[in-house]
């Protein structure tokens, strides 16, 4: 943790309230994002229990699954939420704009441009912690491979008609995600902790209500006070106040409502398969749709406070602006999801089980370019961020004291002027070290010549970015009694060398894995759970 | 060489009295060797669990009680699974040893089951020792021990612990099995879990090596334990191989540094108590005559935690926030003198902390205000 | 000594062993481990040349762009006749100057200008750029366990086969982002190409280098117990073939007498009172920057099998080591405080592959609140220990082997991954506990 994060965190327990870790926004935010709020049955893989999902605060759609284990209505919980989910999805993914993309022409081997679709905006899905993405990337994987009546009439358990594709799209949301930066699907929590920092640990900012109740506690308490009670507080039925914000349930939560209401909906459903004439069986009907409802009830109600408070937190987060690369970042996003729609409109099969060799290694460099993009971009947007650089030694500001003009050697000498920069930060600069300022959006580089024996001066000789004459254009050098600030990271990333086609996968690495064939849906036998 | 006779009944009845009249000693299970690997320099927590003190019992009685339940599902699923995997003689669980750990040996067709039913666990202790033993004068037979009893010597006494397998292979080795009822995914599984399962099992290897020690020949107990867990969406068993050596040279050192609980108890104030029948305060004072090195990391690990927590607030302990925030602060270790140096109002400008709070502070303050504008 | 061991003979035959397997062997790679200062150049060198000689083109591959200029000089001096190409990238200054001197070296960004050359040499980042139509017969990989497994992806195209040599016990090569969901898979992007190579080519020859000709015999055992212990190696000199003598006496200070304890053992610990401090502890820097002065002042002069009059110790055979880049630039301006320039003062990473006849090491752990993964990284440590010919000296506060105690042992476990040894942890312990036998206590 940087000293200038540690400090914030101080100060916020001494003000009792959370202090800002960043002045702008680093993530995209939609205007119509998708919330989710699941809730899992503990001890089971990715079973779900129920959720709250829709993009209209006021009016959430309720999903629950009465019986856990009843594979069936586990079925018609996902059926419900492709319902959901999907709808949302194509509505961006039939919005269109024209866009230009850089090829590589199958017949000549050469790089060229070529207009393809990029869709003109792009789904978001939010969930209120970890946990909950971990939960889209586990709900993914388990419908994704299943077959439905229509693609295998043999499938003994078939899946409904969308459920695979909802599995493929919550699988791309979830790898999407690991990408630094990207927006497709957040957690609350993590947005949240990105630019507040409160008097707790980042352990305890896993905890939506607490890390809430220090960045906007109510009236009277301070954040330690609210993020206690949100933790701990519990009613005269020893149930949380304020319910965990999943997908796992609390125990007392389990034990003291959940089971026993589970049990009387289990009684009535075997009460009503055992109805001998049609006026028991309306009777008994009634007492399975009561039974239903009290579930639906007790999961609305755990899942109903933390709805309230992932809106809550977008309303904090909105309120900052938003930080000048974020729309780049957000249109990599774009593509991200235009890609996978062309791939489910092309019929490519599910995303395999395990990444080959090849794709994984590009995921890898994908991921630490992104990396590297996002540290570059949010320093640049943001001065707190900048202010944590410039601590490390990795950027210094200051004033222009000097500037002499030079000149290359060469057959046609280009401007090459030395500028004295006054600083108190103490930048790791060594012999010839490059260094970047952004000028009008475009990084200028230099390299550091000297420093003055006590500190405090730097000089650098400006090295592009100054036209082709053999006068720099005007505003391209520093001037004196300008403010600068040079950083030590480079501002854009360099695409990787590429790598093989997975066909040609070298020996060292195993070889091509083969024809890709279609994974086999996992197995099903009667007495699974799922 | 072990302690002298003498010192260690010493240390026992002390514990005994630090647990309080009456009450058993509560045996070192998977969270207090949760805690343990999460919190090894904690001396509270050190002498806690030598002396078998019921932690959530203890912070219960100081009023803050600890978070840690198990829902129902989860035990039914469980306790199905485990079930299932023993099922049958326990073949399905032998044929995954055999698969994963011991190709070479015979399949086993049939296997010794022998039943460890004994009374209170010193006789399930014994009874297990028993019947490895036994095992031993069957070579190429294969012997699952169902829920078998080991004791473990924890700081002077014994700690009671139940694996929930111990396979006897046809050489004659020991393979600790452990069931967890997480699932394997396409080959993978939760690492904090595994981490947690695999540190569990090298407690369980290193309290089986005393029992092999003391046989002649010894048997060789394996450092692969077997790991079963639900495959993928199902409840069908699969299983891993997990090697834990790492964990038991950890654990190994760990145990027997417990030792340290003598000079702890030794400087506990004369007729300390942690019985939960105890008023309150006077349990608070004895809590407190022990220091804790609270992180929050003992959230998850440990029954005591929010109590420590709330002291280590209350101190102004920067730690509270997480190990790492103490990196760069040199000796200053409450909030309060943090930003007082940071504000510049105390502190020896000369100390490399000092001057690099000062400079986080001023950089901050900077940009706060050039945003702000 | 009644042993029968021979160093030479030992370090001959193992040598003659890889080349035999790379020339004439039938595996499509070879792989060689190296401990420190076991003669790794020499080897790359000795098989480049034997395969120019045999008339195979070869590409050689290296990590960092000091290594491949420090190869083709290398090569250049034991053979000025060979025609070598050094491959650069398009950045400015891509290559040594010293490279311009050599008639023989052929330097191009272009990798079509170097074609027909009998080597030809660059780092692994600018080989993933090369498109060969006919792959090399020959490579060598060099510091291979530095390379990882997506880099050897980018380049296994090019060649037929290859002989892969590294040390496995330096530091690991890492990935800025999160990469446990491919932990487990036989090629996940970011373990060591030689895991990668070894995993889908389990029958490969492997070989080691036996003997480590840099270490002396007081420190090749403890190196290669805690950070070898199931490939261990000897030193190639005896107890009696290296000495380091001073010629003016110890003032009786704590710098001076754990320099003393040390050229006598070839280890020393200087131990300051415990406490938790900033990384850049001025102390214990200025400690470190004190003992470096004495070394200087002292009138060192070292005797070895390579030089029987003994050779003085200068700045240039004297070099610092520290954990961070702060610390490093800290004992800097310490040491120029004290009027010394011209010694080395790096971090672990960038005194890899180096080598001198005294360290002068700042603990990881010295005064630290808190150990993390990144500082019981054992093969930190390892770098660390083993850069000196003569002697090293440690400089640390009191209260290390608590710290290691105190350290929670709660590591995530990733199923189907080969567990790492030794453990840093326990590497850490074993080499305290040695240091602890040559310890100083002093209070600045």
């Amino acid at each position: 943790m940087s000293l200038i994060s540690t400090l914030a965190r101080l100060e916020a327990v001494s003000t009792g309230r959370a202090q800002p870790a960043a002045t702008v926004r680093h993530r995209h935010l939609s205007d119509r994002p998708l919330v989710f709020v699941p809730l899992t049955t503990a001890g089971e893989a990715g079973a779900p229990l129920g959720a709250l999902v829709g993009t209209d605060r006021d009016a959430p759609r309720l999903l629950v699954v009465p019986q856990p284990r009843d594979r069936d209505l586990r079925f018609a919980f996902l059926a419900e939420l492709a319902d959901v989910v999907l709808p949302y999805v194509d509505a961006f993914a039939e919005v269109v704009e024209a866009a230009e993309r850089t090829e590589t022409d199958p017949e000549t081997g050469k790089r060229v441009k070529v207009e393809v679709d990029l869709c003109a905006d792009a789904p978001q899905l939010i969930v209120p912690s970890r946990g909950g993405i971990d939960l889209v990337r586990l709900l993914g994987r388990s419908m994704r491979f299943r077959r439905t009546a229509e693609q295998d009439p043999e499938a003994p358990y078939p899946a409904p008609p969308r459920v695979p594709l909802l599995g493929r799209w919550l699988t791309h949301f979830g790898e999407r995600a690991r990408v630094p930066g990207s927006s497709l699907l957040l957690a609350m929590t993590d947005v949240l902790g990105r630019h507040w920092a409160t008097g707790q640990s980042t352990l305890e900012d896993q905890h939506l209500g607490a890390l809430l109740a220090w960045i906007d506690p109510p009236e009277g308490l301070t954040g330690a006070e609210a993020a206690l009670r949100a933790e701990l507080e519990r009613d005269a039925q020893g149930q949380l106040t304020c319910p965990p914000a999943g997908p796992a349930t609390d125990p007392a939560f389990d034990n003291k409502l959940l089971a026993p209401a589970i049990e009387r909906y289990d009684r009535a459903r075997t009460a009503l398969a055992a109805a001998e004439d049609g006026l028991e069986a309306d009777d008994r009907l009634g007492a399975l749709t009561a039974a239903e409802r009290e579930i639906r009830d007790l999961v609305r109600s755990r899942t109903l406070p933390t709805w309230e408070k992932v809106w809550q937190g977008l309303d904090l987060l909105r309120e900052l602006p938003e930080g000048a690369h974020v729309e780049e970042r957000w249109t990599r996003d774009r593509w991200s999801f235009t890609g996978h729609r062309d791939r489910v409109l092309a019929g490519e099969p599910p995303q395999p089980r395990r990444d080959d060799a090849v794709t994984a290694a590009n995921k890898l460099a994908t991921r630490e370019r992104e990396q590297a993009r996002l540290e570059a971009q949010e320093a640049l947007d943001d001065l707190l961020v900048m202010a944590g650089r410039r601590l490390s030694g990795e950027a210094f500001a200051g004033e222009v004291t000097d500037v002499v003009m030079a000149y290359n050697e060469g057959k046609r000498p280009s401007p090459r002027p030395l500028v004295t920069v006054r600083t108190d930060d103490r930048p790791h600069l060594g012999e010839r070290t490059k260094v970047y300022r952004s000028l009008g959006g475009k990084p200028q580089s230099a390299e550091f010549v000297g420093a003055e024996e006590d500190g405090g001066y730097v000089v650098l000789r400006i090295l592009d970015k100054m036209g082709r004459g053999k006068e720099p254009e005007p505003g391209s050098v520093p001037e004196k009694g300008e403010r600068v600030c040079f950083t030590l990271f480079e501002h854009e990333q360099r695409g990787g060398a590429k790598l093989p086609d997975p066909e040609e996968t070298p020996w060292t690495h195993g070889g091509p894995p083969g024809e890709a064939t279609l994974e086999a849906a996992d197995p099903v036998t009667a007495e699974d759970l799922l | 060489m072990p302690p002298p006779r003498t010192r260690g009944t010493a240390l026992r009845h002390r514990l005994a009295e630090l647990r309080g009249p009456d009450v058993p000693a509560k045996a070192l299970d998977a969270r207090a060797l949760a805690a343990l690997a999460a919190n090894p320099g904690c001396a509270r927590r050190a002498i806690l669990d030598g002396a078998g003190v019921n932690k959530a019992a203890l912070a219960s009685a100081l009023g803050s009680p600890s978070a840690f339940g198990q829902s129902q599902f989860a035990l039914t699923r469980g306790n199905a699974f485990e079930a299932k995997v023993k099922a049958d003689g326990g073949a399905e669980l032998l044929r995954l040893v055999h698969e994963k750990l011991d190709r070479s040996a015979e399949p086993p067709a049939e296997a010794r089951v022998p039943d460890l039913t004994a009374t209170g666990p010193q006789g399930r202790t014994a009874r297990t020792a028993l019947e490895l033993r036994e095992a031993a004068a069957h070579p190429g037979a294969w012997t699952l021990l169902d829920h078998p009893m080991l004791a473990l010597d924890v700081a002077g006494s014994p700690a009671f612990l139940e694996p929930d397998a111990v396979v006897v292979h046809p050489d004659g080795s020991w393979t600790v099995v452990e069931i967890k009822s997480f699932p394997l995914l396409d080959g993978s599984a939760d690492p904090a879990k595994v981490g947690a399962a695999a540190r569990q099992a090298a407690v369980y290897v290193l309290a089986l090596e005393e029992v092999a020690a003391r046989l002649d020949p010894s048997p060789r107990v394996r450092h692969r334990i077997l790991l079963v867990c639900p495959r993928d969406f199902s409840n069908l068993p699969a299983a891993s191989a997990v090697d834990i050596r790492k964990q038991r040279a950890v654990t190994a050192r760990q145990l027997t540094r417990l030792t340290r609980i003598e000079d702890i108890a030794e400087a506990l104030p004369e007729g300390t108590c942690f019985s939960p029948e105890l008023p309150a305060d006077e349990l608070t004072a004895a809590v407190e005559s022990v220091p804790a090195t609270y992180a929050p990391e003992c959230l998850s690990a440990c029954e005591l935690a929010f109590h420590c927590r709330a002291r280590s607030r209350e101190t102004g302990a920067v730690t509270s926030l997480g190990r790492p925030v103490r990196a760069e602060l040199g000796g200053l270790t409450t909030v309060e003198d943090v930003l007082a140096a940071a504000r510049g109002e105390a502190g020896d400008p000369a100390d490399p902390a000092v001057a690099a709070l000062r400079r986080a502070a001023a950089l901050r303050a900077e940009a706060l205000e050039a945003a702000c504008r | 000594m009644t042993t029968l061991f021979d160093p030479s003979a030992a370090a001959a035959q193992a040598t003659d062993a890889i080349l035999h397997d790379t020339l004439h062997g039938t595996a499509r790679g070879v792989v060689v481990d190296s401990p420190p200062g076991a003669g790794k150049s020499t080897l790359v060198v000795r098989a480049a040349l034997e395969l120019a000689e045999a008339g195979h083109p070869l590409m050689v591959v290296a990590q960092t762009n000091a290594q491949v200029d420090d190869l083709v000089l290398r090569l250049a001096e034991k053979n000025p006749e060979l025609p070598v190409g050094r491959l650069h990238s398009s950045d400015a200054d891509p290559y040594d100057k010293a490279l311009d001197d050599l008639e023989n070296v052929r330097k191009s960004a272009k990798a079509a200008d170097l074609a027909g050359l009998a080597v030809v040499i660059s780092t692994a980042a600018k080989w993933a750029h090369v498109k060969a139509d006919e792959p090399w017969r020959y490579a060598i990989v060099d510091e291979a366990y530095q390379m990882r497994s997506d880099a050897l992806l980018a380049v296994a195209g090019l060649f037929e086969r290859a002989l892969f040599v590294g040390d496995p016990g330096q530091l690991d090569p890492f990935a800025i982002v999160g990469s446990e969901q491919w932990a487990g898979l036989t090629y996940d992007p970011s373990a060591s190409a030689v895991t990668t190579l070894l995993a889908h080519n389990p029958d490969l020859p492997q070989h080691r280098l036996p003997v480590s000709w840099r270490l002396p015999a007081s420190a090749a055992p403890l190196v290669s117990d805690a950070f070898y212990p199931y490939t261990p190696f000897r030193s190639g000199t005896g107890h009696d073939d290296r000495r380091l003598s001073f010629a003016v006496p110890s003032d009786g200070s704590g710098p001076d007498r754990v320099i003393d304890e040390a050229a006598e053992s070839g280890w020393g610990l200087l131990e300051l009172p415990a406490r938790h401090t900033p990384r850049t502890d001025p102390e214990a820097v200025r400690a470190v920057a004190t003992v470096v002065r004495r070394l200087l002042d002292r009138g060192g002069a070292a005797t070895s099998e390579r030089s029987p009059d003994p050779a003085p110790l200068t700045a240039d055979r004297i070099a610092v080591g520290t954990a961070h880049r702060d610390q490093a630039a800290a004992v800097r301006a310490a040491l120029a405080d004290l009027g010394v320039t011209d010694v080395v003062v790096d971090t672990a990473n960038r005194l890899q592959g180096r080598e001198y006849d005294v360290t002068v090491v700042l603990h990881p752990l010295s005064g630290r609140p808190d150990a993390t993964a990144f500082h019981l990284e054992t093969g930190r440590l390892c770098v660390l220990a083993s850069r000196h010919r003569h002697a090293c000296v440690v400089v640390c506060r009191a209260g290390v082997g608590d710290l290691l105690d105190d350290y929670p042992s709660t590591e995530p476990v990733q199923l189907g991954t080969v567990v790492k040894f030794p453990d840093g942890w326990e590497a850490n312990h074993a080499v305290l506990a040695h240091l602890a036998e040559h310890r100083v206590e002093w209070r600045p």
